[in-house]
C-alpha cells in the first residue's frame, strides 16, 4: 500500500486548522446547498409534525398495523434508526481505543449522526404506543396504582437500553465538543456568540491536568461504548428472538442485528462524509482515503451480514419444522417477496462493488452505495418484521398488511428531522474535531 | 502595585513546553500550570499528577448502579408486585440481567464524566489567565506556562523571569489577581 495518500494536507498547521474549522461556524455565510438542504428538511419536518398531530388525535389506526402484523413500520424504523446510530459510536470509541488516525476528521459528525439517529429511533416506540402520553409507565417510579414494570418483558429492557444509549451518546458528544467550544469562545467576536460558547465550554482552558483527566474519562467511556452498542441492538433483537414466532426465534439474532446495524451506520457515515465535504469544501480534510477506509469497514460488515443471511436460512431448514421452512418459502415467493429480493440486491449483490479500490475512493460511488445499503438494511428490517408475523403457525391467522400513507409520511418526516438537526448542528458546532486533528498534526510532526 | 497572581510565559512548541516543565520542576518550582491546545503525553505526570482514584471509584459506582438496579427489580418482582407469567419463578436472575447490565454501564458513563468535571473544578467560567489577551491562543496553537506568585521560591520578579527565560519561555504578561 505504498500509494496511500496522506490523511491531511502537508501544509496543515494548528493555526490554519483552527482558523478554517471555526470560520465555518463563526464567519462564513452558509453555502447555498446548505440553505436548500435546510429548507427541504424543514418542510419534511413539518410533514412529521403534521403526521404526529394526526396520530395523537386519531390513534395508531392511521398506521398499517393489524393483527397479526402488530409492529409494522414504526418498529421497522426503530431498528433501522438505532442501527445507523451505532457506527457513530463505533467510530468515536472503538477507533479511538485502537488509535486509528483516520477517525480524527470524521468522528465529530459521526457522533452527531449517532445522537440524532437515536432521537429518531427513540421516538418510534413511543409513537407506536396506543396512548403515547403514558410512555412514562415504562419507568419504575413510585405510583399510587401500586404497579411496577414487567421485568421479564424485552420491551422494558429496550426502554432501558435506548435510554442508556441516548445518555451515553449525548455525554460522549459533549465531552468531545468541550475543548472545541473553548476554541470557538476564544475566536468569537460578537459578545452574544462569545457568551453562548463560553457558557457551553464551562471555562475549559487546556490545563495539562485537565487534559489528563479528560483523556482518562474519554478512554473509560470509549471502553464501555462497545458493550453498550452490543447491548442496545442485542436487546432490540431480543424483542423478536424471545418470542416463538417463526422468523423471529433465532439465536443468531443479537450478533446478526449488531453487524447489520454497523453496516447501515457506516453506510450513513459515508453518505454524510461525501455530502459534507462537498457542501463545505473539505476535500482535503475528509479525503478519498477516508472514504476508502469507510468502504472497508462497510465491507467487513457486509461479509458478516451475508454470512448471517445464509445461517438464518440454514437454521430454518435444519430445524426441520415446517413453519420455519415455510417462512423462507414465503419470503422468496410470498406477497413481501420484492422486499426480500430487494434486500439481496442491495446488501449482497451491489455491496460486492466495495471490493474494488476505485469504487471505495469514488465519492459518487460511495454516496450511491451508502444509499442502496441503507435501503437494503431497511428492507431487511421490513421483511423480518412483516413476513415473520403475517403468516405464523395458524393459517386461519394469516393476513397481509401494508403500510399506509401516514406510515410513509412519518417515515419521510423523520428523515427530514434527522437531516434538519444535523444541518443545524454543523452550523452551530465545529464539524471537525479540532483537538483530535491538532494531536494528529503533532503526531505527524513527531514521525517526521 | 498589588502582587500579581503569577506570570504567564509562552513556548514555541510542545517539545519546548515539556522540556521547560521538567527543568522548572527539577529546580523546585511547584506552583506551575501548563496549557496546551491538545493533550500532550507525559505532561501531567511531569507535573506530579497521578490518577490513583478514578479507576476504582468509577468501578465502584458502576457496581453500585448495577447492584441497585438488580435490587430494585428483585424487590418489585418478588416482594412488592409478584405477578405470574407462564408459571415462571419470580426471583430468577436471568430476566433481570439486561437492565442490571445497562444500568452498570450508565453508572460508568456518568461517573466518568461527572468525575472528570469535578476533578477539574469545572465549570469554572473565570480564570485569571483569561485576562491576558494572548491566552486565547491556548485553544489554537499556543503553549503556555503559568508560574503562580504564591510559589515558595517566587521571591522577587527578576528571579522568576530569569528562571522562566532560562527554561526557554518568553514572558507574555503578568497575570493580575
Amino acid at each position: 500500500m505504498s500509494e496511500r495518500e496522506p490523511l491531511m494536507p502537508d501544509q496543515l498547521t494548528h493555526g490554519w486548522l483552527t482558523q478554517r474549522v471555526s470560520a465555518l461556524v463563526l464567519e462564513r455565510r452558509p453555502p447555498r446547498s446548505w440553505r436548500v438542504g435546510v429548507v427541504v428538511c424543514a418542510l419534511l419536518t413539518l410533514v412529521f409534525v403534521i403526521g404526529l398531530s394526526h396520530l395523537f388525535a386519531t390513534g395508531v389506526g392511521i398506521f398499517g398495523l393489524n393483527i397479526p402484523v402488530a409492529w409494522g413500520l414504526p418498529i421497522t424504523n426503530t431498528i433501522w434508526w438505532i442501527g445507523i446510530a451505532h457506527a457513530g459510536t463505533l467510530i468515536s470509541a472503538v477507533l479511538l481505543l485502537t488509535r486509528q488516525r483516520w477517525r480524527a476528521s470524521i468522528n465529530r459528525f459521526a457522533e452527531a449522526m449517532a445522537m440524532f439517529a437515536i432521537v429518531c429511533a427513540g421516538l418510534y416506540p413511543v409513537l407506536h404506543l396506543g396512548r403515547p402520553w403514558f410512555w412514562y409507565y415504562l419507568l419504575p417510579y413510585p405510583n399510587d396504582m401500586g404497579l411496577w414494570p414487567q421485568w421479564r418483558s424485552p420491551l422494558v429492557w429496550d426502554f432501558f437500553a435506548i435510554a442508556t444509549y441516548l445518555l451515553f451518546t449525548s455525554s460522549f458528544l459533549y465531552l468531545s465538543l468541550l475543548p472545541d467550544l473553548a476554541s470557538l469562545r476564544d475566536r468569537a467576536s460578537a459578545r452574544a456568540t462569545r457568551l453562548f460558547y463560553g457558557v457551553l465550554a464551562l471555562g475549559w482552558r487546556g490545563d495539562a491536568l485537565h487534559w489528563a483527566r479528560y483523556e482518562r474519562a474519554t478512554t473509560i467511556m470509549a471502553a464501555v461504548a462497545a458493550p453498550i452498542v452490543v447491548a442496545v441492538t442485542g436487546i432490540i433483537s431480543l424483542d423478536l428472538a424471545v418470542s416463538i414466532v417463526p422468523g423471529f426465534h433465532f439465536t443468531i439474532f443479537p450478533p446478526y442485528f449488531v453487524a447489520g446495524a454497523l453496516l447501515s451506520g457506516f453506510a450513513t457515515v459515508a453518505i454524510l462524509a461525501v455530502v459534507l465535504r462537498w457542501m463545505f469544501a473539505l476535500e482535503d480534510l475528509v479525503t478519498r482515503q477516508h472514504l476508502d477506509y469507510l468502504g472497508r469497514m462497510m465491507l467487513i460488515f457486509v461479509v458478516i451480514v451475508n454470512y448471517a443471511y445464509t445461517q438464518e436460512m440454514f437454521a430454518a431448514w435444519y430445524s426441520g419444522e415446517v413453519e420455519y421452512r415455510y417462512v423462507y418459502l414465503d419470503r422468496w415467493t410470498g406477497p413481501y417477496a420484492p422486499a426480500w429480493w430487494g434486500m439481496i440486491l442491495c446488501n449482497v449483490v451491489l455491496t460486492q462493488l466495495l471490493w474494488f479500490r476505485r469504487v471505495r475512493r469514488s465519492p459518487l460511488a460511495m454516496l450511491a452505495l451508502g444509499i442502496t445499503t441503507n435501503l437494503g438494511m431497511w428492507l431487511e428490517r421490513f421483511q423480518i418484521v412483516f413476513t415473520s408475523t403475517h403468516a405464523d403457525y395458524m393459517p386461519s391467522n394469516w393476513d397481509t398488511v401494508w403500510p399506509t400513507g401516514w406510515d410513509w409520511a412519518i417515515y419521510a418526516g423523520s428523515l427530514g428531522l434527522f437531516g434538519l438537526l444535523l444541518l443545524l448542528f454543523v452550523r452551530l458546532m465545529p464539524m471537525i474535531s479540532m483537538h483530535d486533528m491538532r494531536a494528529q498534526i503533532a503526531d505527524r510532526g513527531r514521525d517526521g | 502595585m498589588a502582587k500579581p497572581m503569577g506570570w504567564l510565559a509562552r513556548l514555541p512548541d510542545e517539545g519546548a513546553l515539556s522540556a521547560a516543565v521538567q527543568q522548572l520542576r527539577a529546580q523546585g518550582w511547584t506552583r506551575l500550570q501548563v496549557f496546551s491546545p491538545y493533550p500532550i503525553e507525559g505532561l501531567a505526570e511531569a507535573l506530579g499528577h497521578r490518577s490513583r482514584w478514578s479507576g476504582p471509584v468509577i468501578l465502584l459506582v458502576a457496581l453500585g448502579a448495577a447492584g441497585a438496579a438488580f435490587a430494585m427489580q428483585w424487590y418489585s418482582a418478588v416482594i412488592d408486585y409478584p405477578f405470574v407469567v407462564g408459571g415462571k419463578p419470580f426471583g430468577h436472575w436471568a430476566p433481570f440481567a439486561l437492565v442490571t447490565f445497562a444500568m452498570g454501564l450508565l453508572g460508568t458513563v456518568l461517573a466518568a464524566i461527572i468525575g472528570m468535571l469535578a476533578g477539574n473544578h469545572l465549570p469554572q467560567p473565570y480564570h485569571p489567565a483569561f485576562d491576558v489577551p494572548d491566552f486565547a491562543d491556548a485553544s489554537d496553537d499556543g503553549f503556555f506556562l503559568l508560574l503562580a506568585a504564591d510559589d515558595p521560591q517566587a521571591g522577587d520578579e527578576p528571579a522568576v523571569h530569569q528562571a522562566l527565560e532560562a527554561a526557554g519561555a518568553r514572558i507574555v504578561a503578568e497575570v493580575p489577581t
